[in-house]
């Protein structure tokens, strides 16, 4: 499959998101941030939908809609006196329902949509593999650097606020690493389906490792591997890319579960 | 045990004998719109071992977490070294924390000396990655508080008594001059309390650490600190433990006549709601 060109940038880019999304994917199990990482990743669809409204290239708005609504949640999070679902649950529907609205105003737009919803990673340029791969650096330099300070705050965000450390900063700065990671990821396998290769691998490592260092890099590797093996699987069997690719992250993972599972 | 040397809180980095470590000037917080604290004031001189009590609810945590910077207070302010003004970096970490904990996940996914680390972030670089000298410096810790061998175990696989000697290693493993524990031996056996009571008077006298802890435990608190302060929303007493066990303000806050020889406490009236 590799005689074509197409291919091989998506099996780059399946390479890059799977290591990238894995690598992330550490810090939301550990922190428990699944469900903001589908608030984050859904709500990518309202900034799509304002892209091709407005003739701009509907990732840069998708990229700028999901950082301000990780900002978004992190700020109503900390103010209302609210629980976290129930702000991220106003942010997630009231982002999809503006998407769902502007593409009702123009029906042209729905084939599009379909590409950003469930990826379309064929049609991967190179530029864009190129600027896949140098925002996917931007975020494992990101992590790589704050990796004690994250794993501080995961272990006891009290007494690292009482150490002075910067705590609101970093929780900001994770959920927009989340906004961006989806950013990466829409190509490959879509705004719905992103949240999986975010969970599923890290969730796989913590099954097999109990040390956040070969937990990282484990969950990096599968990302990757899942990300090629669903690649594959898609060009052999002729399916979609993007659920080829979670198909083999989940059937990975409950394979670890009847081998691993911690009863 | 190791010998003092291995500390960075030497003879030159302690405050002079009776100078006045923590301030507590006044201070009034409210929580959830509930007056918590009302006008509590009093110092703790350098070196001296206090402890905090007061029945449930008392507002002991809530002082606590306001002397920590945690917490705003509404009127009044806190000095910590003579300096009322927020601290950063590392000298934030000239105050070492303990917070009460129920239970670490089990799962969590760092050995022992990793979570002593998180104590030393403050003295990294901006890179943020320990040296020799920092590992070192983790390793001399835990053996200073005794748990050198289980260095490279997860902190979740620990006993309670395990785990609460690792997070003092945390607490002290950069330049702490102030130790701050929130009902540091909830949960352990007589033995281990003890133990761990213990360990904190050595440490008192071999880093010249200012101590204070919250305690539910009033009668073994008593035993160990050199001063006892007891409150209930506002002060009661300050003073000796002798003289504060057997004052009639004590009775009052407790609601309850005490009797140290039996080790028991017959309660008058009242029980109170959750500490906060």
């Amino acid at each position: 499959m590799l005689e074509f060109a197409f291919m091989q940038r998506a099996l780059l880019a399946a390479i890059l998101v799977g290591a990238v999304c894995g690598t992330l994917g550490f810090f939301i199990i550990l922190r428990r941030l699944a469900f903001i990482g589908v608030g984050i990743s859904h709500s990518a669809i309202g900034g799509v939908a304002i892209g091709l409204l407005l003739g701009i290239d509907p990732l840069i708005t998708a990229g700028i809609f999901a950082i301000a609504v990780a900002l978004g949640i992190a700020v109503v999070r900390k103010r209302a006196d609210l629980s976290e679902d129930a702000v991220i649950g106003v942010f997630f529907s009231g982002s999809m329902a503006l998407g769902i609205v502007l593409f009702s105003m123009n029906h042209g737009y729905q084939q599009d949509l379909f590409g950003y919803l469930f990826g379309n990673v064929l049609a991967l340029s190179t530029t864009e593999l190129w600027l896949l791969a140098g925002a996917g650096l931007v975020v494992v330099a990101t992590i790589v650097l704050a990796l004690r300070e994250m794993l501080f705050i995961a272990f006891d965000e009290e007494v690292a606020r009482a150490y002075g450390r910067p705590v609101d900063l970093l929780n900001s700065l994770l959920l927009v690493l989340v906004a961006v990671t989806v950013i990466i990821g829409v190509r490959l396998v879509g705004v719905l389906l992103i949240e999986a290769l975010l969970v599923v691998p890290a969730a796989t490592a913590a099954l097999w490792t109990n040390n956040f260092r070969s937990q990282i890099v484990l969950s990096a590797g599968l990302g990757s591997a899942c990300g090629v093996a669903g690649l594959a699987g898609a060009y052999w069997l002729d399916i979609a890319a993007g659920g080829s690719i979670v198909l083999a992250a989940v059937i990975l993972f409950f394979s670890s579960v009847l081998i691993r599972g911690r009863g | 045990m190791s010998d003092g040397s291995i500390i960075e809180t030497d003879a030159a980095n302690r405050p002079a004998p009776g100078t006045t470590v923590v301030g507590v000037r006044n201070v009034c917080v409210d929580v959830a719109g509930r007056s918590v604290l009302r006008d509590i004031t009093f110092d703790v001189p350098a070196g001296q071992f206090v402890g905090l009590v007061g029945p449930n609810g008392a507002g002991k945590t809530t002082l606590l977490k306001t002397i920590l910077g945690l917490i705003e207070p509404k009127f009044g302010h806190i000095e910590l070294f003579g300096s009322s003004g927020p601290r950063r970096g590392r000298e934030a970490h000239s105050v070492g924390y303990v917070p009460q904990r129920h239970a670490i996940d089990r799962n969590f996914p760092a050995t022992v000396r990793d979570v002593v680390m998180m104590g030393r972030l403050c003295c990294l670089g901006p890179i943020g990655r320990p040296r020799r000298a920092d590992w070192k410096q983790v390793d001399d810790m835990l053996d200073t508080v005794g748990i050198a061998d289980l260095r490279a175990r997860n902190i979740g696989q620990l006993s309670g008594g395990e785990q609460r000697r690792a997070m003092l290693a945390q607490a002290l493993c950069a330049s702490t001059r102030l130790l701050v524990l929130d009902e540091p031996t909830i949960g352990l056996d007589l033995p281990a309390e003890h133990d761990f009571y213990s360990l904190l008077r050595q440490l008192q006298a071999d880093l010249g650490l200012t101590i204070v802890a919250v305690s539910h435990d009033l009668v073994a608190l008593a035993g160990e600190a050199d001063a006892l302060i007891c409150i209930n929303g506002h002060m009661h007493i300050h003073g000796n433990p002798d003289d504060v066990v057997h004052s009639h303000a004590i009775r009052e806050a407790y609601s309850c006549e005490f009797n140290f020889l039996a080790g028991e406490l017959a309660l008058h009236e009242g029980g109170g709601d959750h500490d906060h």
